[in-house]
């Protein structure tokens, strides 16, 4: 068994965070309100908490092939999951999913769909409703 | 030109992918792969591939990696504190921010900043406005200008002297 020195550690401590960021990422995409409020945790959250673990690895095993692959992973994540949170919440907002109640407001909607897509007071909106009653 | 520096770029990668090496079919495959990305998407590459090699924009891009996962640490931090917070606080909303950039690749790395740092999702860029979904809105969020300071000014200077 090889001996354990600081810098595993180390490596092993930032890991440990990326694991936490990662929890707090699938919390918050059970708390939060909506779509939009849902994108943020899981983008912000998960990229950072994964790339918390590529680094972690890359401590742990110094400039080894594993650990230069792990780097390049954690680049790659950092630059296409804002693509993908971007793609998901426009297509979202295409197709008609409301934003929540509390939303303040909403310049895209406004500006692009011909009004702000946020749900009415009620909590649901009419056509929603219609829909799970035909659903229903 | 571009096609050249796509080629040494994808080749580099595929080195760095295949490490340790091995035997002579490695280099071989990933030789014309590069060659394949670089005939196929060379097109598709910057207009401007000489300034992949102009030390003043990898001096501030270097600049540029701590500023970014400093605000990228206090924005998981804010998004802890609402997930944990017992009334999940958060007072969202789609707002409207203009950029100064003009190169499109600016504007990705800008819009990807945006959406990694606190509060701040891009949802669409429309020439130089970006739609910014905000998950706590400063008043009422209508004020254009005030957006643009707080989401937009940190990263502009950075972003502008790397890519422009």
């Amino acid at each position: 068994m090889t001996e354990v020195t600081v810098v595993d550690i180390i490596g092993y401590i930032v890991i440990l965070v990326g694991v936490l960021f990662d929890l707090l990422g699938a919390i918050g995409l059970v708390r939060f309100p909506d779509v939009y409020n849902r994108l943020q945790s899981a983008t912000k959250s998960v990229t950072l908490g994964t790339f918390g673990i590529m680094i972690g690895i890359l401590i742990v095993t110094g400039f080894t092939p594993l650990g230069i692959k792990a780097l390049i992973c954690g680049v790659f994540l950092l630059l296409t999951a804002p693509v993908s949170a971007h793609a998901l919440s426009r297509g979202s907002l295409r197709f008609g999913a409301k934003m929540w109640k509390g939303t303040v407001i909403d310049s895209y909607g406004k500006d692009k769909l011909g009004g702000p897509q946020i749900e009415s007071e009620e909590g649901e909106t009419k056509e929603s409703k219609e829909k799970e009653d035909e659903v229903a | 030109m571009r096609r050249v520096v796509l080629f040494v770029l994808s080749y580099g990668l595929w080195l760095l992918l295949t490490l340790p090496g091995g035997d002579w079919p490695v280099y071989v495959v990933g030789a014309v792969l590069a060659l394949l990305v670089a005939i196929f998407f060379g097109a598709e590459f910057t207009h401007r591939p000489l300034s992949f090699l102009n030390p003043r924009r990898w001096f501030w891009g270097i600049i540029y990696i701590p500023v970014f996962f400093w605000h990228m640490l206090v924005a998981n931090l804010d998004v802890a504190f609402r997930v944990l917070h017992p009334a999940c606080p958060v007072k969202p909303g789609i707002v409207k921010v203009k950029t100064a950039l003009k190169t499109d690749v600016a504007k990705a790395f800008l819009a990807n900043s945006i959406t990694l740092t606190p509060g701040t999702m891009t949802v669409d860029v429309d020439e130089d406005v970006l739609y910014v979904h905000w998950i706590d809105v400063f008043g009422d969020g209508e004020d254009i200008e005030a957006n643009t300071k707080v989401i937009v000014a940190k990263f502009e200077k950075y972003l502008m002297r790397i890519f422009e």
